[in-house]
């Protein structure tokens, strides 16, 4: 480690946030990534990973990418949910590592649903 | 690298001693064998808090709370948890009398209701990357006081903001400083305070095993304002993760120039060393800490001038201790005015607790000044296990008093305790119950303090010898009329006579409780009694012959081979054999053993 001067401290505190502050609850939105049985089998783990990697060139610091079990439309997999703050839940469906890159520019980046990967707007209904 | 799940692993001194190393091998390996170890990062953290249902494993950015975990729940978490997304409801923490698990740590209501200043970054970080630290505003004090601020500036925001020692006395910092910066000499010491010797006690190694780099911030930007440029962290060697994790925090700023010569280039110069101590109790007193860097025997010396005129090797020194210096940063980050605005009129800000004894939720905890002991013993601590009564909580350490459920509504702050007949100390908080005997309780404290008076003062050499002998006596059933007066006078002389503060303070706890359990006292000398049944030479064990089931588990299980009787017949003990080792009340399902 080189010695810094009090302009790099923000630069180092800037990239190590993008790290860390997932820990703190602060994210703007989070991915879930369907990976049941039939989400890893149809390819959930690439979607998975090309999304991290998304995450990371893109600085996507404050997008919680987050796993979760089958949606229910196990013949639509690999599905993801995109949550953004005040937002619905968009779901998309028969996604592939290029499918999500298009995603993340569009829906995360642009604010624009992704219409031509997308299922549905909303969720469920519990309780 | 990103990493889409961060699994924040408790390293502190309790989870490695029940096996977080092992838990973390066993993690990382089940991650690999998933081929996760591009999307999962462990990171070691420093306590969470709740240390009693360690080890702990936070996963974020879920904030799912994992606890008592073992090293064969590894792949299963892993697997389910991590791979399918689905947490683990058997791993998480539920509260005690009730059936469903608590999944997040924000709907815990032992983490809810706590405040964290001086545990900002406890369980968030981990303390070995200088980066971490730096992200959550880390050094951006030191940076801004260094940039901005005059010394005489700092000095008036910490005085502004009431800040006062976290580690016994409560003297106002700022004031401290200001009187070691009006003093001029060619080297000027700042001393962190982390010979932490109370029983029960762990705030302070706590703060520095999970974020060592604030006290290395507090230090220097306290350094700044006295213009001392040699800080010096006088640590128990007793605390050897707590002494690794700070040397390794001083070397990383080190590097970054953020210590040592000439500091980001802003002309200050300022660096920490590492003192070990060997633990004794005296040396968190400040002569006595003093003489031991000195390489002279810890004993206290008499304080004709202050150490802030002429301290360690004669020069101006601030002592302050851990939490207060991890508590610095932030004040200067936020301002005077919004910590001021924490706590009650005379005590400001939060201060952190060790919660230990008959509580359910033993660790630690960070509460504004002015909560209640009803909030911290019931809402944070979850009240008493086995649903007995509270019968007095000790505050402040062997220095402190026992205060009794009337008090359990007095609100935490140093004036409060003080009037109780307590004190805040450094933080220690020990909860006793119903079965507990106050004067066993005031002999073990007795024969802690007497075991470390460093014999300088015979009022507290002898005098608490002779103590300890008469309480010894009232637990054994020798007990005299007359002792208890004695007692009194003798804490009395003890208190005046004695040099330093552990000498004046030590007679405290006995105080308290010969104030608040006389009746106690008298039942074991007057009626040679003890009506908490814990005094060994005054009870005695009987089965209950109606309760009996003649189970024949205290038979066996007895070592003195005291217990007899035929089969499917009421046992019965034999006194002269029986030692009273109480394993027989405790093996019994059918409460038959009774204490008289």
């Amino acid at each position: 480690m080189a010695r810094i001067t009090a302009q790099d401290l923000d630069r180092i505190g800037e990239e190590a946030k993008s790290r860390i502050h997932l820990r703190q609850g602060i994210a703007r939105g989070r991915i879930l990534v369907h990976m049941g049985t039939c989400g890893i089998a149809a390819g959930a783990r690439a979607v998975m990973m090309a999304l991290i990697r998304e995450v990371e060139t893109r600085h996507l610091g404050d997008i919680a990418l987050v796993t979760s079990s089958c949606a229910g439309l196990c013949s639509r997999e690999p599905m993801i949910t995109v949550e953004l703050k005040d937002q619905p839940p968009v779901k998309y469906v028969n996604l592939t590592a290029d499918k999500v890159k298009d995603i993340v520019e569009k829906h995360i980046l642009g604010g624009e649903i992704a219409a031509e990967h997308a299922l549905s707007v909303g969720s469920e209904r519990v309780l | 690298m990103a990493y889409r799940t961060n699994a924040m692993l408790c390293m502190c001194t309790n989870c490695v001693s029940n096996g977080a190393l092992r838990i973390k091998d066993s993690l990382e390996g089940a991650i690999r064998e998933r081929g996760l170890e591009n999307e999962i990062q462990v990171v070691p953290t420093g306590a969470s808090g709740l240390c009693v249902r360690g080890p702990i494993l936070i996963v974020q950015p879920e904030g799912i709370f994992y606890q008592s975990l073992k090293v064969e729940d590894m792949p299963h978490l892993v697997e389910e948890h991590f791979l399918k997304g689905r947490p683990v409801k058997s791993l998480m923490y539920t509260p005690p009398g009730e059936k469903a698990p608590i999944p997040t740590i924000r709907d815990i209501p032992f983490f809810k209701s706590q405040r964290l200043i001086a545990l900002r970054n406890r369980g968030l970080i981990d303390p070995s990357r200088i980066d971490e630290y730096i992200a959550n505003d880390g050094y951006k004090a030191l940076v801004k006081v260094l940039t901005s601020m005059t010394p005489e500036q700092v000095i008036k925001e910490i005085k502004d903001s009431g800040l006062r020692g976290r580690g016994g006395a409560g003297f106002p910092t700022g004031r401290k400083w200001e009187s070691a910066a009006a003093h001029h000499a060619d080297v000027k010491f700042i001393i962190c305070n982390a010979d932490e010797g109370d029983p029960g006690a762990f705030m302070d190694r706590s703060i520095i095993e999970a974020d060592p780099h604030s006290i290395l911030e507090g230090m220097a930007i306290a350094g700044y304002a006295v213009g001392a440029s040699r800080g010096i962290v006088y640590i128990r060697t007793e605390y050897p993760l707590a002494i690794e994790r700070i040397a390794a925090a001083a070397q990383q700023a080190r590097d970054y120039g953020l210590l040592g010569k000439n500091i980001l280039d802003l002309g200050f110069d300022f660096d920490v060393t590492i003192f070990r101590g060997a633990g004794a109790f005296v040396c968190g007193e400040s002569s006595s800490m003093r003489a031991s860097i000195q390489g002279e025997p810890p004993e206290p010396s008499a304080k004709h001038t202050h150490a802030t005129e002429k301290g360690l090797w004669e020069k101006p020194t601030v002592l302050n201790n851990v939490e207060t210096l991890a508590t610095v940063p932030v004040i200067i980050n936020w301002g005077a005015k919004w910590f001021s605005s924490i706590g009650t009129e005379t005590s400001k800000g939060t201060k952190v607790f060790s919660l230990a004894g008959n509580v359910v939720n033993a660790g630690l905890v960070e509460v504004p000044m002015g909560i209640t002991l009803r909030e911290i013993v019931y809402d944070i601590g979850g009240g008493i296990p086995g649903n007995k009564a509270f019968k007095a909580v000790q505050t402040g350490g062997p220095s402190g008093g026992c205060l009794p459920a009337q008090y359990l509504d007095l609100p935490v702050d140093y004036e409060s305790l003080e009037k109780a007949g307590s004190m805040m100390g450094s933080g220690g908080m020990v909860i006793m119950d119903e079965d507990t005997c106050m004067v066993d309780v005031s002999r073990y404290f007795v024969d802690f303090l007497r075991d470390e008076s460093c014999g300088k003062c015979t009022s507290c050499r002898d005098g608490l010898d002779t103590m300890f002998l008469m309480l010894s006596n009232a637990c054994e059933g020798k007990g005299k009329e007359g002792d208890l007066e004695l007692i009194e006078e003798l804490s009395g002389a003890i208190q005046v006579a004695s040099l330093c503060q552990l000498g004046q303070t030590a007679p405290n706890l006995v105080l308290t409780t010969l104030r608040y359990f006389r009746d106690e006292y008298q039942a074991h000398i007057a009626d040679r009694r003890c009506p908490a049944g814990v005094c060994k030479a005054l009870i005695t064990f009987r089965i209950d012959p109606e309760r009996c089931k003649a189970c024949l588990l205290c038979n066996k299980r007895c070592p003195q081979g005291a217990i007899s009787g035929e089969k499917k017949k009421p046992q019965t003990i034999e006194q002269e054999k029986c030692i009273k080792c109480g394993v027989c009340r405790d093996v019994c399902k059918f409460e038959a053993v009774t204490v008289q």
